[in-house]
Formats: C-alpha cells, sequence, structure tokens
C-alpha cells in the first residue's frame, strides 16, 4: 500500500509536472571506492517530525517564520494557477492539491478550526470557504474530539473528510475517535464501512513553541491499526500525498512539519555504503550530512520514506533504513541477511521540548550527528 | 399506568384480515387492520424550550401486534442470550436490552429505513428492529464467520449499512460525534432524513456530547440524540452521577422531550415529532424514561446496586410487553391464548436461529488480516509465526 501511495503520488504529480525540489532518492557527489566492500549499512534518522508551515495561530500570526525559505531566492510564491514546472511552497502545494480534489469530486469536504473564513492558520485553506462555500469549508468550534467525530461519521456515509488539525498535538485529544473509530471501524464492521477521510495537520518542533506544541506523535498513530500515514517534506511530495489520501479509501493521518527549510536538489542514484532512511524535516539535515559525507569520501544513499504507516519497505527493502525502533524491528526480521553493521537509529531525545532555542536544537537531531553517526557505522 | 381510552373507527364491519399469525384469520374480530385506534401514551410528554406533541397516538391492529409480536422476539433473544452466555458460547461483553424493547419498536414505527441510527454497545435489538435477522445476531454473538461483521465485531459491535444502522460501538458516549457527523453527511445530500443518536444516562455526562450538540445546533444538523435513561450508569445511580439528571433539559438551548421509554406509543409519537423538529430547526434531545432488568452487563448481577423489589416493582407495573398485552386484549384484538402462541413462536424462531448459528464455522485465520484497509490497496501479511512477510503492491 505504501508503494501504492508512492505510485499514486508519482502518477498524480506526473499531469501537473512541478519542478522538482529534490527528489526522493539522491546521491550526493561520486565517492571514491575505497570502501566498496561495505555494502548495506544502515542509519536511521529519525524525524522529530518538525512539519508544516505557517504560524501557530494560537499565536499572534505572522511571529514565527512561515515555510522559512531561507535560502533560495527563486522559492517565492508564484501564482497558483497550474503551469508546468512552477514553483510553489509547501503550503501552497497544499492547497493546490486540496482545491483540485473538491474541485473533481463533490464529497470532499474540509473542517477545522479556523480553516474557512480566516483561510487556515496556515493558509492552506485560504480562499477556498470563498470558493467552495461554509459548508464544504466548515469552521468548527474548538473540539477537537467531536470534529474529529464527527468527521468520521460524515465518512461512513460516503463523504471525504479532510480534518485538519492546526497542531497534531492537539489531536490527542481526538486520539480515541482516530483509534477507534478511524482505524477499526472497518475492521470491527467485517468490511461494512470504509472511512475514507483524511486527517492532517502540523506537527513537530517548530521554532520554539514549547512543550505542548511540539509533541512528535508518529510512534503514537503507528500503533493504530488500519491506519495509513505519510509524511510531506517537499512541496512537490506534499501535493502528491495530499491528493493520494484524499483517494485513498482508508483513513490517512497526513503529517507536516511546522518548519521546513529549502535547499538540497539534485537527482538520485543509489549509493553505495550508506542508506539513510529519513522523513519530513529531517530529510534537510540529511542532506546538508550527506554533502558533508560526500566531501569526506562516502557514498550515502538518502532516501525520504513519505509512507510511515504502512512502511514501504518494498522500497526500503532495495535499500534499507530505518527511523523509528518499528521500522528497525522489521528491516532487521526481513532483511537480517543483507545488513553488513548495525542498524543506528538517531532520533529526537526523550524528553519535553524546551523553548529555549539553544536547548530545543538539541533535541533536533543535527547534521553534524548524522555525519558522525555514518563514520561510526562504516568503520 | 393509565388505562388507555378507546375510540373507534370502523369502515366496515366485516370479517378483520388481521396479520401474519394463520390462527388469527380463522377467529372472527370486530376490526379490520385498516381500522385506527386511538390510544393515549400513559403519561404527557415533558418539554423543554418547544410544545409537546399531544398525548393521542393513532395506530392500528396490525400495528399493536406487530409491536407484541417484535417486542417478544426481543425479550426472547436477550434471555437467551443471557443463557448462551453462561454456557460460554459468548465470551466478553455481551449488554442486555431485556426491558428497554419499547424504545427500539417505538422508534422504527415512527421512521423509514433510510433513516439512520447509531447507538453504543447495548445493540442486540436495535439491530434487530433494523431488518437484522436472528441468525446473523446469534451469529455475530458467538464470534462466527456468518454474523453480520463477520463475526469480527462481536456484541458491541453490530452494524446494518444498507438499513443505515451504524452500530454498535464500544467507547462511551463517542458515537454522539459520530451520530452527528451522519447528520452533516445527510444534510449535505439533502435527502430528508435524520439521525438518531443514541445514548445512555452514563454518556450523558460526556463532554463529546456537548461539543458535537453544540456544533449540530449551529449547523441545523438533523439529528436527534436520544437518551435511553435506564437511571444506572453501569453501577451508579444518576442522582450519584449527575447534578442535573433532567437530561432532556441538559441541551440548553436545544429543544427537549422527556418521554416513557417504556410506552413504545410514546415512544413513536416522540421520535415522529423529533424528525419532522429536526428536519427544520436542527436538533432536539428525548429522553426516554427506561429500565433495563439485567444487570450493566453479563458480568454484572445487577442487585447490588439496587434492589430486586424496585426490579419486580418496574416488571410488574411498567412492562412494555404488557402493555401491549393489554392493550389489546382490551381492544379484543387478539386473545389470551393467541398471544401466548405468538410467544412460543418467537421462541421456536429464536431457538432455531441460535441452532442455525451454532452450526456456522469460525472464521477463516486468514480473515485475521482481511478489511484492516480497504481491498485493492491492502497490504497482506502471511504466517502467524511471522516468518514470511509479502507487500502487495497493486
Amino acid at each position: 500500500m505504501a508503494g501504492a501511495l508512492q505510485a499514486a503520488t508519482a502518477a498524480l504529480l506526473s499531469s501537473t509536472p512541478l519542478k522538482t525540489y529534490g527528489s526522493y532518492r539522491l546521491r550526493l557527489g561520486s565517492a571514491p571506492r575505497s570502501l566498496a566492500g561495505r555494502k548495506g549499512s544502515f542509519l536511521v534518522v529519525r524525524s522529530d517530525a518538525g512539519f508544516g508551515s505557517g504560524s501557530n495561530a494560537r499565536t499572534r500570526p505572522g511571529k514565527l517564520i512561515p515555510n522559512a525559505v531561507a535560502t533560495k531566492p527563486d522559492a517565492s510564491s508564484s501564482s497558483t494557477s497550474s503551469k508546468p514546472g512552477h514553483e510553489l511552497l509547501l503550503f501552497e502545494a497544499l492547497r493546490e492539491g486540496l482545491d483540485e480534489e473538491m474541485a473533481r469530486d463533490p464529497r470532499v469536504c474540509v473542517m477545522g478550526e479556523d480553516v474557512g473564513h480566516y483561510g487556515g492558520s496556515y493558509k492552506v485553506t485560504k480562499g477556498l470557504a470563498d470558493k467552495y462555500g461554509d459548508l464544504r469549508v466548515l469552521d468548527t468550534p474548538i473540539a477537537e474530539n467531536s470534529f474529529t467525530g464527527m468527521g468520521i461519521g460524515a465518512a461512513m456515509t460516503g463523504l471525504r473528510p479532510v480534518v485538519e488539525g492546526m497542531n497534531m498535538g492537539f489531536l490527542l485529544l481526538a486520539f480515541n475517535q482516530i483509534s477507534n473509530n478511524c482505524g477499526m471501524l472497518h475492521y470491527t464492521s467485517g468490511g461494512q464501512f470504509t472511512i475514507p477521510i483524511v486527517i492532517r495537520g502540523p506537527g513537530g518542533v517548530g521554532r520554539q513553541l514549547g512543550a505542548e506544541h511540539s509533541q512528535r506523535l508518529e510512534s503514537y498513530f503507528q500503533s493504530i491499526p488500519g491506519l495509513q500515514m505519510v509524511a510531506c517534506s517537499t512541496p512537490y511530495n506534499a501535493k502528491g500525498l495530499m491528493k493520494a489520501a484524499i483517494r485513498s479509501e482508508n483513513s490517512s493521518c497526513a503529517l507536516r512539519a511546522l518548519y521546513l527549510l529549502f535547499g538540497g536538489g539534485g537527482d538520485g542514484a543509489p549509493g553505495e555504503h550508506v542508506t539513510i532512511l529519513t522523513y519530513s524535516r529531517m530529510r534537510y539535515h540529511v542532506m546538508q550530512a550527506a554533502k558533508t559525507l560526500v566531501n569526506k569520501g562516502y557514498d550515502p544513499e538518502v532516501i525520504d520514506i513519505r509512507s510511515l504507516k504502512p512502511f514501504d519497505l518494498y522500497t526500503i527493502g532495495n535499500s534499507i533504513k530505518k527511523h523509528t525502533p518499528r521500522l528497525q524491528s522489521a528491516i532487521i526480521k526481513e532483511f537480517w541477511d543483507y545488513l553488513d553493521a548495525p542498524i543506528k537509529c538517531l532520533s529526537s531525545q526523550d524528553v519535553p521540548t524546551p523553548y529555549a532555542g539553544t536547548l530545543e536544537d538539541c533535541t533536533v537531531v543535527q547534521p553534524a550527528e548524522i555525519v558522525k553517526a555514518v563514520e561510526d557505522l562504516c568503520k | 399506568m393509565a388505562l388507555s381510552r378507546l375510540s373507534l373507527n370502523t369502515s366496515s364491519s366485516s370479517l378483520s384480515r388481521l396479520l401474519f399469525r394463520p390462527s388469527l384469520l380463522s377467529a372472527s374480530r370486530l376490526f379490520s387492520s385498516s381500522d385506527v385506534l386511538t390510544i393515549e401514551t400513559s403519561v404527557p410528554f415533558t418539554a423543554h424550550q418547544c410544545d409537546p406533541p399531544p398525548r393521542t397516538v393513532e395506530t392500528t391492529p396490525k400495528e399493536l401486534l406487530g409491536f407484541f409480536r417484535d417486542m417478544s422476539v426481543m425479550r426472547r433473544m436477550e434471555i437467551a442470550a443471557d443463557s448462551l452466555y453462561k454456557s460460554k458460547l459468548i465470551r466478553g461483553f455481551c449488554h442486555l436490552y431485556d426491558g428497554q424493547e419499547a424504545v427500539a419498536v417505538g422508534m422504527e414505527a415512527a421512521i423509514t429505513r433510510r433513516d439512520a441510527i447509531i447507538t453504543a454497545y447495548r445493540d442486540h435489538c436495535i439491530f434487530l428492529g433494523r431488518g437484522g435477522s436472528l441468525v446473523e445476531a446469534f451469529a455475530e454473538l458467538m464470534g462466527r464467520q456468518g454474523g453480520c461483521s463477520k463475526g469480527k465485531g462481536g456484541s458491541m459491535h453490530f452494524y446494518k449499512k444498507d438499513s443505515h444502522f451504524y452500530g454498535g460501538h464500544g467507547i462511551v458516549g463517542a458515537q454522539v460525534p459520530l451520530g452527528c457527523g451522519i447528520a452533516l453527511g445527510q444534510k449535505y445530500s439533502k435527502d430528508g432524513t435524520v439521525t438518531f443518536a443514541m445514548y445512555g444516562d452514563g454518556a450523558a455526562n460526556q463532554g463529546q456530547l456537548f461539543e458535537a450538540l453544540n456544533m449540530s445546533a449551529l449547523l441545523d444538523l438533523p439529528v436527534i440524540l436520544v437518551c435511553e435513561n435506564n437511571h444506572y450508569g453501569m453501577g451508579t445511580a444518576e442522582w450519584r452521577a449527575a447534578k442535573s439528571p433532567a437530561y432532556y433539559k441538559r441541551g440548553d438551548y436545544a429543544p427537549g422531550l422527556k418521554v416513557d421509554g417504556m410506552d413504545a406509543f410514546a415512544v413513536k409519537q416522540a421520535c415522529k415529532f423529533a424528525k419532522e423538529h429536526a428536519l427544520k430547526n436542527g436538533p432536539i434531545i428525548l429522553e426516554m424514561d427506561t429500565y433495563r432488568y439485567h444487570g450493566h452487563s453479563m458480568s454484572d448481577p445487577g442487585s447490588t446496586y439496587r434492589t430486586r423489589d424496585e426490579i419486580s416493582g418496574v416488571r410488574q407495573e411498567r412492562d412494555p410487553i404488557e402493555r401491549i398485552r393489554k392493550l389489546i386484549l382490551s381492544h379484543e384484538l387478539a386473545t389470551a391464548s393467541e398471544l401466548k402462541d405468538i410467544e412460543k413462536q418467537a421462541r421456536k424462531e429464536v431457538d432455531e436461529a441460535i441452532a442455525q448459528a451454532k452450526e456456522n464455522p469460525m472464521p477463516d485465520p486468514s480473515e485475521l488480516f482481511t478489511n484492516v484497509y480497504v481491498k485493492g490497496f491492502g497490504v497482506e501479511a502471511f504466517g502467524a509465526d511471522r516468518k514470511e512477510f509479502k507487500a502487495v503492491l497493486p
């Protein structure tokens, strides 16, 4: 299914080509072959899942950097009209995906806090309420448990709601609905009801948002059977994943980073020495680390796995790596023979995210750590 | 219990073609099946923020006998489930509905199968009311593959999509936002149907209920919140759990109606009224004053928090089936022995269904992995010993 999601993503995107900001498999530089004998060392870099764009709506808008477009001047926003090869910011890509799906299928609707008249706290639904009306782009009160439940109930009747959590951490309040009803209704009803709902939102570490607004919830959702989970990292895959998630008949949880950097492009070619699996925000850290590694003579292969549940073990199996302990155990189980060295997993610290900027950086895996880990592995 | 006043409209004095029981056709009757009887409910409705509907309900002999038969089948089913549980053919949780049958049949009489019903875990009789068969119910209870959820749901997860019965939910109160979401879907598609979201007096204290009611009222959703108040939230009496046990008033801005839930006609009248109201004005709360004879579930004897006298008192004075029996007898629609026959027939049906369900096989082990994801995108995993893993990519 993960492969299906990837394939669907690719198929959907090929019709409206976007300039890629880095394809999902990267090879950075050519490396000397001194380490040619080692194949299949694996390094896992766990994303702290800083996802998403825009400011947290509970603070004043504009306080945070929406879509930190620090480096590239040509990464500025363009018009949202679809022309081949146009450039978009992440939230615009999400909006485009959503808009296209809503135009295509009248059953797609959006609900969430401030998605309608306000335009979305991260501007993902800006303009959609004017276009599609207040019932299709529904402003809800601050009641995550019940509006997620209502989205699921609507999905049971055949609608395809997209529930936007202002921050994935708030969806903890709706965890019962997501776990029991989203994930399991198809099973407990013996296949009678499908729940084609998409629950999306930013989550993870942003810019000094404090502990309660910086929660990393992927492993909570991992344990829900029946749920699909994807994480986007670039506007290109964000739009594709959004469309694929809406068209999927299963409940999907689409995470995005609160804070993403741009930078790093290049095409992919498989690397020989080490495979680095990553997703979302960590992709950028990994790419920086990979540049350093290439300079030092390694040949890493970086894969942005994008689909967190179920894991795209097919692709990963072609180049193994793992983010979370769960993935690690699956890889160990399946691909043990192919591993030359133990899998190393780098993930965020087991602490609440502090407010101070320097401390917050310590909770997130930095490029230097990644480089060191690869060097350790390849020794 | 107030005696009903009878006013009779006969269109002809021809022999009745009553119902479904062949034995009754031979008897002569004063009323034909198209006659309309007017019956008064046991107590008047108490209303909050609305005008209550009238106490007088119109019905036909066919409907009366239908109520009697359906409630007898439901009662028999629950009692049979009790003994099946004690003989360990049903495991886990089993929440029985006997005593509350009037709510299920009264509601069905007022609505169509296109209207939606969603309820909590005390769902066996609602499933039957929605057209579910006894065999499917018992097979599901015993975990067989012929069950309505293929044996994978159990007592708390009965569903029937074609009759818009949305289950069957284990977590207290979680079905109410789902019910409001179903109403959102109904409003979206503008098909003139309503949703009855049922919950108990225990669930009435859940926050998500008020959240969902708030949103439904903002959007004028055609949802009716039905509180089946059997006065005990598992072992806790309502006065110990709710500061304000007037559940029909707790909607505040939403109108409410208090109904005698042991009187099938009161339920029918209230549901009809509520449906009209919800289609025009948005959500309304119905509080059904009812009672369960069993404990909360099969693991609860039901006598530690209430006296046996209380239970037998309610059974004598307010039992829903007895009420209908008295109505039928006083209007001379059938004799006492005919009614006994109906009950015997119900018992026979239930016993046959159990026998059939026992024959049903257990689900195949591969069923463990089906329906986790919707077919077509499924990842299939084989091997209970986990030696083999296959990812199937379309």
